[in-house]
């Protein structure tokens, strides 16, 4: 390739002073970049922002989303006031002209908490008893109680946590993470999405959610499965040893040489490369998932023996992906829509995520992970303080999050909800501000990652979010 | 105002920068000015009205020379005075704006442009395009489209490369055509062909093939997002195959692009519309639309609106009106107001705001003559069936009198009931003996009812629970939706607990059966949706049954715990003695008023029970059995032909809907001004007469108009791009003053023109760009080209790029031979990992690969899932269809190449391909390695690639005789069967030859 160098200069030359270009030009330039991430050998970092806009906090993030909208006033959001006020009308104050799901048109009634709450840590942080296992980790945890989002329904919602807009094409946070930073594993996809399901009413989760929107196709989330193929089509056919597969893989290679020798291809190069390190992934993701090597003693602690799909086997997977170098690690627990049985239905899914979240934490302190590792632990919104039932509906006035790691100062909460938990009214966390605070640790100017597109300089945080300076370490 | 001297000041300080461009040379405003105006300048003086500081627009000449430039005269304009202030707090743009601060050669530019009188011309694409002589040219030029581009290879100094090969040249057109690489025999008979027009003759062929239509729908239904689904929430199926088969023939049958247009937005309303434009219109259906649970049906008439006119702008405008939802454009002249406005056009679109879109059935005329003649004969029984019978009558008399036997079980009010609530609510009794709950209800409440037991004994109870109108919802429940739970039912005697053996019940919630009332489980119970505003009854049997005599005290208790007031309005208890309560009632259950009814002496019953009776009746009598089997074959074959039926979305017209202009996008707001359909103002508007309303035939004929600048370029560009790997506008998605202005404008506007002139004439177009000598060039470029225009933008050589995800699946089937070419039809499931679905939901799906000839249909029938779109379109770069779009990215991932290795589709083509090499190829192993080289690339092998597949076929000839078990697995990637006799160990060797082939760069790549 050392005779390329000049075109390789020339080309990214252009291609940087105008990135709208979308056509093969582009792609192949795309590619050519992408060549040194998968030979792994030329470039420091290979992400786009170099060097980065100012010193990091964190190297990678692993984000470990409630799914269908965990109760903030079963978890995070000590409301004695709404205790008090249980099955009286909810005062109308609250609630005029405020979107509303599956309440429209229903008596609104308030709706006293459902759990026990006590206070943790030397912080004294209150978490409800729901969360036997994270609530010993208080002192490292920041707790957000005044979350906002704008998007009233599951897809919507999951759309705006992850792209920051509800308009479907956009890059997810992964995306732009990855985009932004590149990856530092040579053998793995920089954004890997982990899911599980269990405890409540699973309601579905689209592709979209990891999708690279109009960023290049690899900066997309890669899925690793608990069933089947661990990462789609990683297994040989059936009737395919090793050996084969791998004459097969040398004899493409091979031939592919001989094409770009003969037609003077670049592209070429790129898929020799792909093919390289699809030959890599064949060991690296079994290697991966085979948790054979984890001593006992790790098992205990996050309570799994693996191989089952539970968040607590993803929490597991999750360490051993960011220890591998991956940028984003994307877990999904879909589990929290409690419309109706919140007392119940809350504990029943805080029991399968617990104590793989706490054991996360754990242990990627016990490794010296933590400090530049963020955790980010939040659903796409939290639930009314109206009673649905014996449940709760959608609410996205305010709701409760929680980070940690990465530069987070542990053992503080932010912000706060009215007495009754329906809006944030201090210090108001918006889902922008958690892009442009987490972007922030990770060294990335929110306002200087973007990428045009239909003539647009795009960014994740749209024309929004803060960098919120007093959660920082 | 300062003197003039500042002026010549400036061009002192800049003097090097001033002097190193010809001060004379005329500076160009869309080039080099509006650009430059829109980088630095827009954010807050551009066409955005809301951010228009100062009230100055820089976009607009009128409003320029109002106060910041005067023509000819750059020291009295202000607008250079404040780009070069001194003062930062004064200087433009201000720090603030986080815009750049112009350069010395910017403002030189500026300067100078004012001085040669600020002239301001319209965006290229708002100019009518206009036909320009071609400049003549050389001997390489076959006609105008050479022309202009040789001209443009003379001004950069740059050589027209050779011409591609004849090889080349078949599989690039082929390819480029129908989407299918050439037959061997097809290259055969074109290198053949010697005689004068070969060329002109493959051209011809390939584009009156029937796969022309299907290659050319892939593009297009990407722009108009076409897909099998819903795309929000659940992601369920919508029906709309027969709409993408209207695409495929509409191709095929070359129809005019005015027609297509027209068709698509307006088919419904076309004059004597045929059913095939009915289909056609299900265009304006393709939008994603919800049934999520809790979606707000305004909410998404808003969403639905926007994404109409957002898609509407890109797919026939190459327009970026998205950002007009939520504000004025801000570089180009659209407004909020032009948004809600083309969202007017489509407010007569009948749709489901949030729940299942309804199809229309296509049948054909027997099939609806059918279903007429069923529906007549079905009415005419059921007439027959409720009228006046003497005989059926009487029977029924018989009838009664047997039933009325059979249900003599008898249900006694308690003597001394006394009802208490442990939350402190208070009951009224009413005449019929039934308990009413009154006062402020609590969230969960117990209720105790207190009895003597029965002198007769007991061994069940009733609960009857009526409606009432001070309930909510009619009650029978307190909960604000009329329902309720009764969670535990419990029976004691003096302190002791009673055994409850069983519980029926009239109707039971889903979820919610009856028999949760006797479980130990206070967190289940039972509840009584959607029986709201109706009685319902449940029945609990002992046990052990209290015997005739028995003394002491009974406690009912209803203990009711759900929570937020689900509690009982209105109730009657009573009880029997009888023996095996339970099995007498169970039968009637279903029947229940029937049962009621019966009950009443025969001369009590009201005239709505007598009318039940009789229906009932009448409904079982063995003696109406024959009519009744007539009506229901009747509905029966009815259900079959409707089901057989295909299905489609299609667009129908209703009383349009008032939009509104909606204020930063926000539908809760209803303040807005009310809008009427209109175009972009600054396009222009559509004349109807006074009093009419345009719609969407009027906004289609808008789009066909020839003065139209926006259509016939939008098109003509994107042709150009599928036949070229990039557009002459590179932007194609975006011709407004922020998309890349054309390369080759003159040739660009000459195909517009050339295009409209042809009448819209699609095949013509394409004709003439494929007989040019630049689309006949080599792509090739090992000689330096990359040095030279690594972008080819200036075409001195053919493109070279990936095939799209449907053809590579095509082609592989098509060099096995597995392809099936049958066209349209609904859309077909390839193999798909197991649990790719699995995130779904509303419903769980298992996917269902198809097993016959749908296994090998092309990749345009793939089943387009919104949500988890088929790997094998997803991994290279296929769209999920949420949003037009205009070019798909072409990405080089190590997930395509897991999937060309590992994906059975293409493993079970390996192994078709490898028996066609085995039985086709020749006697030897080289002659067979040439067949498969030139089957799958249309070209001889070299020695070099001979030789590599040489020693992997010997290496795996040797392992799998060593390994024959190995070999015969392979057998199962795939349904394909391969036939007797044949040897799997020589069969497995080439299979993995035959992988090698399907997966090489060149195989998956049009050159």
């Amino acid at each position: 390739m050392q005779n390329h160098d000049p075109i390789m200069q020339a080309i990214c030359r252009r291609t940087f002073l105008d990135r709208s270009r979308v056509g093969l030009g582009a792609a192949a330039v795309w590619s050519l970049l992408g060549r040194g991430q998968v030979a792994g050998a030329e470039s420091k970092r290979p992400g786009l922002i170099e060097p980065l806009h100012h010193a990091p906090r964190a190297k990678r993030v692993i984000f470990l989303c409630q799914a269908g909208g965990p109760s903030h006033l079963e978890t995070f959001d000590y409301k004695p006031k709404l205790a008090e006020m249980d099955g009286q009308p909810m005062p109308e104050s609250f609630t005029e002209g405020q979107p509303i799901a599956q309440l429209q048109n229903n008596e609104l009634r308030c709706f006293g908490p459902q759990r026990k709450f006590n206070p943790h840590g030397q912080s004294g942080q209150m978490i409800s008893d729901v969360f036997p296992h994270t609530a010993k980790l208080a002192d490292d945890l920041c707790i957000v109680r005044s979350a906002q989002t704008n998007q009233i329904n599951h897809d919507p919602a999951h759309t705006f946590m992850n792209t920051g807009t509800q308009i479907s094409g956009r890059p997810s946070m992964g995306s732009w993470i990855t985009y932004g930073l590149g990856s530092e594993s040579e053998n793995l996809p920089g954004f890997v999405v982990l899911t599980s399901v269990g405890g409540g009413q699973s309601q579905p989760i689209a592709a979209r959610q990891w999708h690279s929107g109009f960023l290049p196709s690899r900066y997309q989330g890669v899925q690793f499965r608990s069933t089947g193929d661990p990462v789609l089509y990683v297994s040989r056919p059936e009737g395919v040893a090793a050996g084969p597969q791998e004459d097969v893989l040398s004899a493409v290679s091979a031939l592919n040489r001989l094409r770009q020798d003969a037609t003077g291809d670049p592209e070429i190069e790129t898929r020799i490369a792909q093919y390289e390190l699809a030959f890599r992934m064949q060991r690296s993701v079994p290697e991966l998932m085979d948790i054979s090597d984890e001593p006992a003693h790790i098992l205990d602690l996050y309570g799994t023996q693996g191989g089952d799909g539970s968040f607590a086997a993803n929490c597991l997977l999750a360490r051993r992906l960011a220890e591998r170098g991956v940028r984003f690690i994307h877990l999904y627990h879909r589990g929290w829509d409690h419309h109706g049985g919140v007392r119940e239905g809350v504990a029943k899914t805080a029991g399968l995520v617990d104590q793989g979240t706490a054991a996360l934490l754990t242990d990627l302190k016990q490794r010296d992970m933590l400090k530049d590792t963020l955790v980010i632990w939040s659903g796409e919104f939290g639930r009314t303080p109206m009673a649905q039932g014996n449940g709760r509906d959608h609410h996205i006035k305010g709701f409760s999050l929680w980070m940690a790691g990465g530069g987070i100062r542990g053992g503080m909460s932010w912000g706060a909800t009215d007495e009754l938990g329906y809006h944030a009214v201090d210090n108001v966390f918006h889902v922008h501000d958690l892009h442009a605070t987490m972007l922030h640790l990770l060294g990335i100017d929110h306002e200087r990652l973007t990428y045009r597109f239909q003539g647009r300089d795009f960014r994740l945080t749209d024309v929004h979010g803060r960098v919120v300076k007093p959660l920082l370490a | 105002m300062a003197g003039r001297s500042w002026w010549g000041m400036a061009a002192c300080l800049f003097g090097l920068a001033v002097s190193s461009v010809a001060a004379d040379e005329k500076v160009d405003y869309q080039r080099q000015i509006q650009p430059l105006l829109a980088r630095h300048c827009y954010a807050c003086h551009g066409p955005d009205r809301e951010l228009q500081e100062n009230e100055l627009r820089l976009d607009r000449r009128e409003d320029a020379l109002e106060s910041a430039i005067t023509p000819g005269d750059p020291s009295a304009s202000t607008l250079l005075e404040r780009i070069l202030e001194d003062d930062p707090e004064l200087r433009m743009p201000p720090p603030a704006s986080k815009k750049p601060p112009l350069t010395d050669e910017e403002i030189d530019l500026l300067g100078r442009w004012i001085e040669q009188g600020a002239t301001f011309t319209e965006h290229w694409s708002h100019q009518v395009p206009a036909r320009v002589a071609p400049p003549k040219s050389g001997g390489w030029s076959r006609g105008p489209i050479d022309d202009f581009v040789a001209a443009r290879h003379k001004q950069q100094g740059l050589t027209a490369a050779s011409a591609a090969d004849r090889r080349t040249l078949v599989r690039r057109l082929s390819l480029d055509l129908i989407g299918l690489p050439p037959t061997e025999g097809e290259v055969d008979a074109f290198l053949a062909d010697t005689a004068p027009g070969a060329y002109e003759r493959l051209v011809d062929r390939l584009l009156a093939s029937p796969h022309f239509g299907e290659r050319m729908a892939v593009y297009w239904l990407d722009l108009v997002r076409y897909a099998d689904t819903g795309g929000y929430h659940g992601d369920n199926d919508r029906d709309h195959a027969p709409y993408r088969d209207y695409v495929v023939e509409a191709f095929n049958e070359n129809l005019t692009y005015d027609r297509f247009m027209r068709e698509q937005l307006a088919g419904d309303l076309l004059p004597d519309r045929t059913r095939r434009q009915q289909i056609a219109s299900g265009f304006n259906r393709l939008n994603m639309t919800t049934r999520e649970g809790g979606a707000q049906p305004k909410e998404y008439m808003a969403i639905y609106a926007a994404d109409r006119v957002r898609n509407t702008g890109s797919i026939f405008l190459g327009l970026t009106l998205g950002c007009c939802q939520c504000h004025d454009h801000k570089f180009d002249p659209y407004t909020l107001r032009d948004f809600y406005s083309m969202a007017a056009f489509f407010a007569d679109v009948q749709e489901t705001l949030v729940g299942i879109q309804k199809p229309l059935l296509l049948l054909d005329p027997q099939q609806t003559q059918r279903i007429h003649d069923l529906e007549e004969a079905a009415s005419a029984a059921q007439s027959l069936l409720d009228g006046e019978s003497a005989a059926w009558d009487a029977a029924q008399v018989r009838w009664e009198a047997e039933e009325e036997r059979s249900t003599e079980l008898v249900w006694t009010d308690p003597a001394q009931l006394q009802i208490a609530s442990q939350a402190g609510n208070t009951f009224e009794q009413l005449e019929d003996r039934s308990l009413l709950a009154l006062g402020d209800r609590a969230a969960s409440d117990t209720y105790v009812l207190e009895m003597p037991i029965p002198p007769k004994g007991l061994s069940a109870f009733e609960i009857e629970l009526f409606p009432h109108a001070t309930l909510p919802k009619q009650g029978p429940g307190r909960a604000g939706n009329g329902n309720l739970v009764l969670s535990e039912f419990e029976v004691w005697r003096d302190g002791e607990r009673l055994q409850v053996a069983e519980a029926v019940a009239s109707h039971s919630q889903s979820g919610w059966e009856i028999a949760k009332t006797i479980d130990g489980d206070e967190a289940t119970g039972w509840a009584i949706r959607p029986k709201i505003g109706q009685r319902v009854t449940a029945y609990f049997a002992l046990a052990e049954p209290l015997a005739a005599g028995a003394e002491g005290n009974l406690e009912v208790r209803l203990r009711q715990l759900y929570g937020s007031g689900y509690l009982i309005g209105r109730l009657r208890l009573r009880t029997t003695d009888a023996a095996e309560p339970l099995e007498a009632i169970k039968p009637t259950l279903p029947y229940k008023a029937v049962y009621d009814a019966l009950a009443q002496r025969s001369d009590g019953r009201t005239d709505a029970e007598k009318k039940l009776l009789r229906r009932h009746f009448r409904g079982i009598a063995p003696e109406t059995e024959g009519v009744r089997t007539l009506i229901r074959d009747a509905g029966k074959e009815k259900k079959t032909i409707e089901e057989s039926a295909r299905r489609v979305l299609v667009t129908m017209a209703r009383e349009p809907r008032v939009v509104r202009i909606l204020s930063r996008g926000n539908w809760q707001d209803e303040s807005g001004e009310i809008v009427q359909p209109a175009i972009p103002a600054s396009l222009g508007t559509i004349e109807v007469a006074a009093g009419k309303r345009a719609g969407r035939l009027e906004l289609a004929n808008w789009l066909a108009d020839p003065q139209n600048p926006l259509t016939a370029r939008v098109f003509v560009n994107r042709l150009w791009k599928l036949l070229f790997g990039r557009g002459l506008v590179n932007s194609l998605g975006d011709f407004g003053t922020q998309g890349t202005p054309p390369s080759h404008p003159e040739l660009l506007d000459f195909l517009a023109v050339e295009f409209v002139e042809s009448g819209w004439d699609m095949k013509h177009l394409l004709r003439q760009i494929v007989l040019s000598s630049t689309y006949r060039q080599s792509s090739d470029t090992a000689e330096g080209q990359l040095d030279e225009d690594p972008e080819n933008i200036w075409l001195a050589r053919q493109g070279r790029f990936r095939l799209d995800a449907e053809m590579i699946r095509d082609n592989a089937l098509a060099l096995s031979g597995l392809l099936v070419s049958r066209i349209g039809g609904e859309s077909v499931r390839p193999y798909q990992p197991e649990g790719y679905l699995a995130h779904l939901n509303f419903p769980q799906r298992t996917y269902q690969a198809d097993q016959g000839e749908n296994q090998y249909r092309r990749g345009l029938y793939t089943f387009w899932q919104r949500t988890f779109l088929h790997p094998a379109m997803a991994l290279f770069d296929a769209p999920s269809r949420e949003e037009c779009t205009v070019a798909r990215p072409q990405s080089n991932t190590p997930l395509q190449a897991l999937l060309l290795l590992n994906d059975p589709t293409f493993v079970e083509a390996a192994r078709a391909l490898a028996l066609r090499i085995l039985e086709q190829g020749g006697d030897d192993d080289r002659a067979k390695l040439r067949y498969a080289y030139r089957r799958s690339l249309a070209r001889d092998a070299t020695d070099g690639e001979l030789e590599v597949l040489e020693q992997l076929l010997a290496k795996h000839r040797d392992h799998y005789r060593n390994h024959e078990s190995e070999a015969a697995a392979l057998e199962s990637n795939g349904l394909w069967q391969t036939p007797e006799g044949v040897d799997l160990v020589e069969l497995a060797s080439w299979t993995n030859v035959a992988r090698a082939v399907l997966n090489l760069h060149e195989t998956i790549t049009r050159n």
